[in-house]
């Protein structure tokens, strides 16, 4: 008999309403003895989730769910995977985590992650790097790494990530799972510790497409505590899987196959848009002209984002606290003591781009480019219904391999962050392996809210392929 | 572009020490630059994005609801006292 850990978390709703003690062993037990070498979780605590499992016949009964460190969880430490807020116990549940203990989840554990999301790798955790659990000497992606990591070595049936510029997707490609970046304003932020407020979304990391669809209906909806959350009829993304391809166009953009692309990346998803076109869809191509630009947009209007949210971590309110002889003193001992590298890199650059003198070059001119992708985006989805490229232009890299060099790393999240300029919604989905060992994973970007189409494609690739059954080898 | 390390960190309540502020400053230097890109784009007449999806501001009814945030919150702080977080002295005394 195989192991519940291994089982999909559709699989695994149907074990856990015969046997609930045994699906929550068998994870906690996966996760006990993987943790150590894979790092996915900052904090994980069975016993905490023992007693929150009771309600039975719900969607998420018994089934033990992995949130990333910067979701709140009301009365357990969470730190964004940061020194600055150790200590930090929220005094509320974030609205994600509030819908799946409404659907009898168990949260057991808060996944690694990039310090404050600031990354692509992992690397940047005070709690130090997540290994892919596909090659332990490489990173499983950022900044969701934990989450995806813990996901693909089945530590948790699903997860929670964010995604401001890539961070579901990127590591979704990296560690062979599905994510989802929903719609800006499909998936309510209350309780996201904010990064970059105008991109952040909160979304699913699975194993199956139809998982990511199975916790998009408990996920997605309108919060009047979001300010940005959408009002709109939340529709069942479950239903909307089928493997007919009939009647979708779908378009290739010239600008996502350029040099520095992975040949095997490319192939592979050459290859399944030929699969997309035997399945009944038009393939054309399309041009998303401004995109080119995108990390630089990003690395402008996110960082400002950034520091102007980070500007509260200052020792009064929560977390760590750095005495000084004054309050001014305190506030910089604080920031200086509590903060990584990364943090300061964007908080810096942040301060600098919206600085007197600067910000009309830098922040007006960022925000007016990210007009020109949207309307790109806009154009595009006139002629087709979904947009196919490559999730990343590598897989894996090793770690300590970009760590060195910000803009090589910056330059890993170049397909996933237009989505998050134009607000769309973009799912990662598993396509191959490069070098017949490193997963690879394709993008499929829609127009907003219509994530039924994505989930749909996405679902008949799945089909086809059928990549989920193959597993890293974890001893 | 040319930037002050020293007062941009000035301004971020940060201090630097001098091998970070050696290192920061060339990560610095190569983003701006590379971001500099942008500086060759026509945006004549285009608006800047304030909202992905063009949201309309949102309103709810000024209403007096019941809490325990605040008591948690506070239960929570470095330093706390009655109702108020707690700090080192701000304002000196006249003499």
């Amino acid at each position: 008999m195989s192991e519940y850990f291994s089982l999909t978390l559709k699989e695994a709703q149907k074990a856990a309403r015969e046997d609930s003690a045994g699906v929550l062993a068998s994870v906690r037990n996966r996760a006990a003895a993987l943790n150590p070498k894979i790092n996915a979780f900052v904090r994980f605590d069975a016993a905490k989730a023992v007693s929150q499992s009771g309600a039975q016949g719900l969607l998420l009964s018994g089934i033990p769910i992995a949130i990333k460190d910067n979701i709140c969880i009301d009365g357990w430490e969470t730190t964004c995977a940061s020194k600055i807020l150790k200590g930090h116990i929220p005094p509320y549940d974030a609205a994600a985590v509030e819908k799946i203990k409404q659907a009898g989840g168990v949260i057991f554990a808060q996944a690694n992650m990039d310090e404050f999301a600031f990354g692509s790798s992992s690397e940047t955790s005070a709690h130090g790097p997540v290994r892919n659990p596909w090659d332990l000497e490489r990173v499983p992606g950022g900044s969701s790494g934990g989450s995806a990591a813990a996901v693909a070595a089945d530590m948790a049936f699903a997860a929670l990530g964010s995604d401001t510029g890539g961070s579901i997707r990127q590591p979704a490609a990296f560690c062979g799972v599905v994510g989802l970046k929903p719609t800006y304003g499909l998936v309510s932020r209350y309780g996201l510790i904010a990064f970059g407020s105008s991109f952040d979304q909160i979304g699913p990391i699975t194993k199956t497409v139809e998982d990511t669809a199975l916790m998009m209906n408990i996920l997605a909806g309108h919060d009047a505590r979001d300010s940005t959350s959408a009002k709109m009829t939340v529709p069942d993304y479950t239903g909307a899987l089928q493997k007919d391809m009939r009647g979708l166009k779908i378009g290739l953009p010239k600008e996502f196959f350029i040099e520095g692309l992975d040949p095997e990346i490319e192939k592979s998803v050459r290859d399944a848009a030929e699969i997309y076109r035997k399945l009944g869809a038009e393939i054309r191509t399309v041009s998303l002209p401004h995109t080119p630009h995108s990390v630089a947009v990003y690395y402008i209007v996110a960082v400002a984002e950034a520091s102007s949210n980070l500007g509260r971590y200052d020792g009064v309110r929560y977390g760590a606290r750095m005495p000084g002889k004054d309050l001014k003193e305190l506030y910089f001992n604080t920031r200086s003591e509590g903060f990584g590298a990364e943090a300061k890199r964007r908080i810096l650059l942040g301060t600098f781009v919206l600085s007197a003198g600067y910000y009309d070059a830098y922040y007006r001119q960022g925000q007016k480019v990210r007009t020109l992708i949207r309307d790109d985006f806009q154009k595009a989805f006139k002629e087709v219904d979904l947009i196919l490229g490559p999730t990343t232009p590598t897989p894996a890299f090793k770690i300590g391999e970009k760590t060195a060099d910000p803009i090589a790393m910056y330059l890993s999240d170049i397909f996933t962050i237009p989505a998050n300029l134009a607000g769309v919604p973009a799912l990662s989905v598993p396509c191959g392996f490069a070098g017949g060992k490193l997963p690879i994973g394709l993008q499929l970007m829609g127009r907003p809210f219509e994530e039924t189409t994505l989930l749909r494609a996405g679902y008949a690739l799945e089909q086809e392929l059928q990549l989920f059954k193959q597993k890293p080898i974890l001893s | 572009m040319s930037f002050h390390i020293e007062k941009i960190a000035e301004l971020a309540r940060l201090h630097l020490k001098p091998e970070e502020k050696t290192k920061l400053e060339k990560d610095l230097g190569a983003i701006l630059s590379y971001v500099e890109q942008l500086k060759g784009l026509d945006t004549t007449g285009v608006e800047t994005t304030s909202h992905v999806l063009n949201l309309e501001n949102v309103y709810r009814p000024d209403e007096v609801v019941v809490s325990t945030v605040r008591d948690k919150a506070l239960k929570q702080a470095p330093q706390s006292e009655a109702s108020f977080f707690k700090v080192p002295k701000t304002v000196d005394k006249e003499s």
